[in-house]
């Protein structure tokens, strides 16, 4: 077919296979963090979220999010079933990949976006409210601001913001909405972390920063210098998120910890999503550095400080270093890196860190309220939250009849 | 030894662990041993579901919780213990009582109640 490359495709397809296996990623993180009666549970949210949203990107989502612009808001429903959306390019995504192959790399994207959000209110949530959660969520909020920032006339893609890898569609977007949903749900009876299986949380750590290699380097869409650049910040980035995250635990807390060390690494892999394909290596040191520090504030401190129940901390990873990465990549991008870029900052433009923080803004407004409209919107059908006696007995018994482990002989 | 000297053992699920731990900490009751175990008296168990079969499961997840006590009152004690776990269902539990002969502090070799302290 006209146009199209092989090598892209390859990339693209094998990028979008590694954002999918951030699911299991995501699901072994938050599964080791909780209790070992809400094991099962908390690995069904993010299992859930990518059966549910698989369906609905190919119904509805695909269409809201990058079809034929209306009013620079939303993309309507024009391409609703994959109606036209074909296997020659479209230009406007992407000339060398097939149209439907930029349908699949971002559909794994909407998943592991809803996924994220499941970290804040673990432990706590009804079933059948969750997943009508996901499915409005995906649809009101996420369709809409992967529209503003990623589509050709979306209007933040038009004010000129550089989202490479979705720090505004995925990082800010899922850490604001986790927190709300959060504090809407309410705290659970214990908040002390209690963590039942540390290296399942490590390993599933592992896999989200092998996964985010397809996230950020894929989204080159072609295998070419930008997909090189925003690979090695990429691991720059979580190197030096982890770095900062021990080195904090370790002056604080006097003990440098494995699961600090994989939250640090994440909280730079969130940092880094932004500005990916728009920074320098050593740029992305520095980014890495400060969100693997400030996540540990926002974690250690903030959260306890404002007592809000954000149990494996969506924001205090996500939120925080999500903002951050939108900010840094307004100080340090340049059109070096990538000529389809922009300068930053410290290259001399300020109209970038403007454009950001409007951006910053209008997600995380939109997000907040959005999020707190559908779970207002939910609790008039179905309960949102478990009871006293299901969360003493354990959601996975409770709302799922299944148990993890079954280590005694019976 | 000056001081009579009870084993205090409760059985009972895990859901109300901590509420219980918290409850006798405010009593004075701070040492204590508990265990995992398996066990099922009048209670039949439950109903998992494994790709859609089910599976009754009989001996059921327990803790056993076990006291050494002297000065506290052994009824100060069981009405605590009753007072966190009862609901009037099968599944509260059980607690058994029984004499202890002597107690030894390994690192400094107090005997009795001294040990307790």
């Amino acid at each position: 077919m006209e146009g199209l490359n092989g090598a892209d495709m390859v990339f693209v397809i094998f990028s979008a296979a590694l954002v999918m296996l951030m699911v299991p990623g995501l699901a072994l993180f938050y599964g080791g963090m909780v209790k070992s009666k809400n094991v099962l549970s908390t690995t069904l949210h993010s299992y859930a979220a990518l059966v549910v949203i698989s369906v609905q990107w190919i119904f509805i989502g695909y269409s809201l999010a990058f079809g034929p612009d209306k009013f620079g808001f939303i993309g309507g429903l024009d391409w609703s079933f994959l109606n036209n959306v074909g296997f020659q390019a479209n230009p406007t995504y992407s000339s060398t990949i097939p149209h439907l192959l930029f349908v699949i790399f971002q559909m794994m994207f909407a998943a592991i976006t809803a996924a994220v959000i499941s970290g804040a209110f673990a432990e706590r949530m009804r079933f059948p409210a969750f997943i009508l959660f996901i499915l409005l969520w995906t649809t009101f909020i996420y369709d809409p601001i992967a529209h503003w920032v990623w589509s050709g006339s979306g209007w933040l893609k038009q004010l000129g913001v550089l989202d490479f890898a979705g720090g505004n569609v995925v990082e800010i977007n899922s850490g604001v909405s986790g927190l709300v949903a959060a504090i809407v749900l309410g705290k659970r009876k214990r908040t002390k972390p209690d963590p039942h299986h540390v290296p399942m949380a490590i390993l599933g750590g592992g896999i989200l920063w092998f996964g985010w290699f397809g996230f950020n380097a894929g989204s080159a869409l072609a295998i070419n210098g930008v997909a090189v650049n925003a690979f090695l910040t990429t691991n720059t980035s979580a190197a030096a998120g982890a770095i900062a995250f021990v080195a904090c635990e370790w002056v604080i807390n006097k003990k440098p910890t494995t699961l600090g060390t994989i939250s640090g690494a994440i909280a730079g892999l969130v940092a880094i999503t932004q500005g990916a394909g728009y920074v320098t290596p050593l740029s992305a040191f520095f980014i890495g550095l400060v969100g693997g520090a400030i996540s540990f504030f926002a974690i250690a401190m903030m959260k306890s400080k404002l007592g809000y129940d954000d149990a494996l901390d969506a924001f205090g990873c996500h939120g925080v270093a999500g903002i951050w990465g939108a900010i840094a990549t307004a100080i340090f991008a340049t059109t070096k890196v990538n000529p389809a870029g922009a300068n930053g900052l410290l290259y001399g433009n300020f109209n970038l860190l403007k454009v950001h923080l409007i951006s910053i803004g209008a997600c995380a407004l939109y997000a907040a309220v959005g999020t707190f409209a559908i779970l207002k919107f939910i609790n008039l059908f179905a309960k949102l939250r478990t009871v006293p006696e299901e969360e003493s007995s354990g959601l996975d018994i409770a709302l799922h009849g299944e148990a993890a482990y079954n280590i005694y002989n019976r | 030894m000056s001081e009579v000297m009870t084993k205090v053992d409760i059985i009972t699920s895990p859901n109300k662990l901590d509420d219980l731990i918290d409850a006798l900490n405010k009593i004075g009751i701070t040492g204590m041993t508990v265990s995992n175990v398996l066990g099922c008296g009048v209670q039949k168990g439950h109903t998992e579901y494994y790709r859609g079969m089910p599976v009754d499961i009989k001996l059921l997840s327990k803790v056993k919780i076990e006291i050494v006590i002297s000065e506290v009152p052994v009824d100060l004690l069981v009405d605590t213990v009753k007072s966190i776990l009862h609901s009037g269902n099968i599944g509260d539990g059980k607690i058994f009582v029984y004499d202890v002969k002597n107690v030894i502090r390994i690192s400094n070799g107090d005997e009795g109640s001294e040990a307790l302290k």
